[in-house]
């Protein structure tokens, strides 16, 4: 396994000397006996879009959680730019990481849900321009601006002062993706986004993300179910299977030409 | 005829016990809320010290007679420590703001646990501090849910608030006894008069009840 991450770090970014933005150490993740993550290293480099596929129960939304810090690694480490996500250091040792320690790692993280979790007593620019204005302490005026730009971006310019229970699925999931790019995330983390949404809605917010990965500078990482999706907007695809990464490599590579045979049964189901 | 001479003999009796009654009632509220919140957000706290003594508090209010807790307040405790509240305004609005508060917490409690998970963990992805998070995201919309019910509390710390009688306060029940004790042939008056000024003060606060269930079911679902 570490040999195959080594080649799809070669295979995939052409300057080996670029720094990841996220490296996963030795990563375990249980939930109760049961063993979902079993020791997983993987490294994200900036910019770089990575597809998680794999059958329910295989960890793939366990890796982005553990990111966002929404659940902490049984053992193992995560860093994050260069900082340790999960520990930090106090008197020469390595101890459990603070609330404060979190907020200053993960700040540089965005993440969207696949059932949206706007807020539900807040318009559309509300939702959008908390954060920026609470978090990152923008004024006010700019980051209205800010979140008018960005909701226009995403086709809702008309919806500003409406309510979430006034949207359409596919709507309240692009105003989702609007709120977290307001904060200009260097990672943005996308969990099955489309999994809750009627069929003919999926398309327009697969649309934003495309265009949101053309410009490139932002590294995402896509939990999806979305196989052609996954082949034409990814850098890598990453099978899991069994808490371990069972496949990994370009997705022309693994989607259509390997030979694994859990892979092969895995898209089989999603093919036929 | 005989009835309505009566009644307009028992009328400006109970009258003069309306003041006391709705002074209880207001302050009652005010601090049973205050103190409803205070718990509640304590029994939702990290700090299981902090957790632990708040539910020896809520559990020991709830567990007993709010009748005993009032005599408790006002001739027990000074008796035992020598300090304590000679005034029986202030003894009867701590004990029913303690017992209600109390009750209320729960509410409290129930309703922030009830916010969806879903919301915490996005205010987490946006790096809201756990103070915004519960202040900005998960505190406005527990509030909505908690409306309906904190109304059903208003009408009954309404009720409550006869009890104060039995310390010897000049509600609209304790001028209403004295006027039974003097004149026996008018208990059914009296009591009759009492039950439609009970009704009467609690009719504003039906309607407050309603208008929380409207406001709760407005625009919580996301």
């Amino acid at each position: 396994m570490v040999e195959s991450v080594k080649e799809s770090n070669s295979s995939n970014i052409s300057n080996k000397n670029i720094k990841p933005i996220v490296e996963y150490k030795k990563v375990h993740k249980s939930f109760g006996d049961v063993e979902v993550l079993k020791g997983l290293d993987l490294n994200i480099f900036p910019g770089e879009k990575v597809a998680l596929i794999g059958p329910s129960g295989s960890g793939k939304t366990t890796i982005i959680r553990m990111l966002m810090t929404l659940e902490q690694p049984t053992s193992g480490e995560i860093i994050v730019d260069g900082k340790n996500l999960w520990h930090m250091e106090k008197n020469g040792k390595l101890v459990p990481a603070s609330e404060k320690h979190l907020r200053e790692v993960r700040g540089d993280i965005g993440m969207v849900f696949q059932h949206f979790n706007l807020f539900p007593h807040m318009t559309i620019l509300q939702n959008c321009m908390t954060a920026p204005v609470q978090v990152q302490k923008e004024d006010k005026e700019s980051a209205k601006k800010r979140s008018i730009e960005m909701l226009e971006k995403v086709g809702l310019g008309d919806k500003l002062d409406n309510y979430p229970n006034q949207l359409s699925g596919g709507q309240k999931q692009r105003v989702a993706m609007a709120r977290a790019l307001v904060m200009r995330p260097k990672i943005m983390l996308f969990d099955e986004v489309t999994s809750a949404l009627d069929p003919e809605l999926v398309g327009e917010v697969l649309e934003v993300i495309r265009d949101i990965a053309k410009e490139g500078e932002m590294a995402m990482v896509l939990v999806t179910h979305e196989m052609d999706f996954a082949l034409e907007v990814a850098d890598r695809v990453i099978f899991l299977d069994d808490g371990v990464i069972a496949e990994e490599g370009k997705p022309s590579e693994v989607l259509e030409e390997s030979n694994n045979e859990r892979l092969q049964q895995f898209l089989y189901r999603f093919r036929s | 005829m005989i009835i309505i001479n009566a009644m307009i003999e028992v009328f400006p009796v109970l009258m003069k016990g309306i003041n006391i009654t709705i002074t209880v009632f207001i302050f009652s509220s005010i601090f049973s809320y205050i103190f409803a919140f205070i718990a509640g957000l304590c029994r939702v706290s990290n700090n299981r010290l902090v957790r632990g003594g708040t539910s020896i508090y809520v559990e020991i209010f709830r567990g007993t007679s709010l009748i005993v807790q009032l005599f408790w307040l006002y001739y027990a405790i000074p008796m035992l420590f020598d300090v304590g509240i000679d005034n029986r305004l202030a003894a009867g609005v701590l004990a029913i703001s303690l017992n209600y508060g109390a009750y209320m917490s729960e509410i409290v409690r129930g309703s922030i646990l009830a916010v969806d998970k879903g919301q915490t963990e996005a205010s987490i992805a946006l790096n809201l501090s756990r103070s915004q998070r519960m202040r900005i995201v998960i505190f406005p919309q527990a509030f909505r849910m908690m409306l309906p019910e904190f109304g059903n509390y208003l009408i009954q710390i309404l009720k409550a608030t006869s009890l104060v009688s039995l310390i010897g306060m000049t509600d609209i029940l304790y001028h209403g006894n004295i006027l039974r004790s003097t004149n026996l042939s008018a208990a059914p008056t009296v009591y009759l008069l009492l039950l439609v000024f009970y009704f009467i003060m609690a009719l504003p606060l039906i309607f407050l009840t309603r208008k929380g269930e409207q406001i709760s079911k407005r625009g919580v679902a996301s």
